[in-house]
């Protein structure tokens, strides 16, 4: 509550706000989360990267390196290294989505998972349930892989594949 | 000869562009960059060709957009983003370009794409990821996305992730 005097924090017993909404799970230090943000925008091709980006983050290249380590052990971090770009290299991506009755979801959770065409399925709160993305070698490839994911499943695939990516630029800060 | 636009030259050629080498390459780097000193003269010496050559092959990757870029990708809920909305938005296919560019230029957008309805069962046809710390926070969001679209949204929802069943990333054969 705003009053004349200023806000409510000057008064009564809460001393203290926080100035950042509490992040559920804290990461690290502050070099930590340096480093996370720091490389969310990308990393240098160059003889010694790491040296060039530890210079930048005011540490040295083996400390830097260490905590990479230790970020993708925890799983902070999912990934480190290049992106690519499935379809510039040729093969086949898309998005697609099922409806499965909830008693016979982890059924079909495990067919679909054992696709190693499968990249990512989440569950998702809907009538279609079920969402992952294909990743194939070859464009032609993703109508085989949801021919087979429907015989094998018994529940019909949508397929809905990017017609257009617009461009993004979020990045987590932490 | 005439000058071809670059987006046409980008859209026929880069897999053409693509030899051995790289596919080499791209197979020793998706599982992540190694964390030493010189990581890609480590992938070089994996190869047997001279590091010069692999840095030169990967800045060519990274201009014709074959690597959308070399970096860490942080895990959202790890980092607090508990909240992770596919925001689905039904608006006319005429403008859905226009407005496509206009919801991924939002701070709170991860991923915006076209992609087919599926009618009658779905008839969205812009998808805008939204992460958030709390669902609150991921609605607020969705909300601002309404106000932009104005009248053009006939239509939305968002369907929340409850859980991932599967996430491996792309992968190429060797």
């Amino acid at each position: 509550m705003e009053t004349a005097d200023g806000p409510s924090l000057a008064r009564g017993p809460r001393t203290r706000v926080p100035d950042v909404p509490p992040i559920t799970s804290p990461i690290g230090d502050a070099l930590d989360r340096a480093i996370i943000n720091n490389l969310q925008g990308g990393f240098p091709v160059c003889e010694e990267p790491y040296r060039e980006v530890a210079v930048q983050l005011g540490t040295t290249a083996d400390e830097l390196m260490r905590r990479l380590d230790a970020l993708l052990a925890s799983g902070t971090l999912s990934r480190f290294g290049p992106m690519y770009h499935a379809e510039r290299l040729g093969g086949g991506l898309t998005l697609a989505a099922m409806q499965i009755p909830p008693d016979d979801f982890e059924r079909v959770a495990a067919i679909v998972n054992a696709f190693p065409e499968v990249a990512h399925n989440y569950a998702r709160e809907h009538a279609l349930n079920m969402w992952f993305v294909l990743a194939t070698e070859t464009p032609e490839r993703i109508g085989q892989v949801i021919a087979a994911i429907e015989r094998d499943t018994g529940y019909m695939v949508h397929n809905m594949p990017k017609r257009e990516e617009f461009f993004v630029g979020l990045r987590f800060e932490v | 000869m005439t000058p071809r636009p670059a987006s046409a030259i980008r859209a026929c050629s880069a897999e053409a562009l693509l030899d051995t080498i790289d596919r080499q390459i791209i197979v020793a780097t998706q599982a992540g960059l190694p964390r030493v000193a010189r990581p890609y003269h480590a992938i070089a010496a994996q190869l047997g060709v001279a590091a010069e050559e692999v840095m030169r092959r990967l800045r060519r990757m990274l201009e014709t957009g074959v690597i959308r870029r070399i970096g860490a990708v942080p895990n959202h809920y790890v980092l607090g983003y508990q909240a992770n909305g596919m925001s689905v938005w039904d608006v006319p296919d005429e403008r859905v370009r226009e407005l496509g560019e206009k919801i991924g230029a939002l701070d709170s957008v991860s991923h915006c794409y076209h992609r087919p309805r599926h009618l009658p069962a779905w008839p969205y046809n812009l998808f805008a990821m939204v992460h958030g710390r709390d669902r609150d926070e991921v609605e607020a969001k969705v909300l601002t996305i309404a106000d932009l679209l104005g009248t053009a949204d006939r239509g939305h929802t968002v369907l929340y992730s409850t859980r991932i069943l599967k996430k491996t990333g792309l992968r190429l054969g060797g």
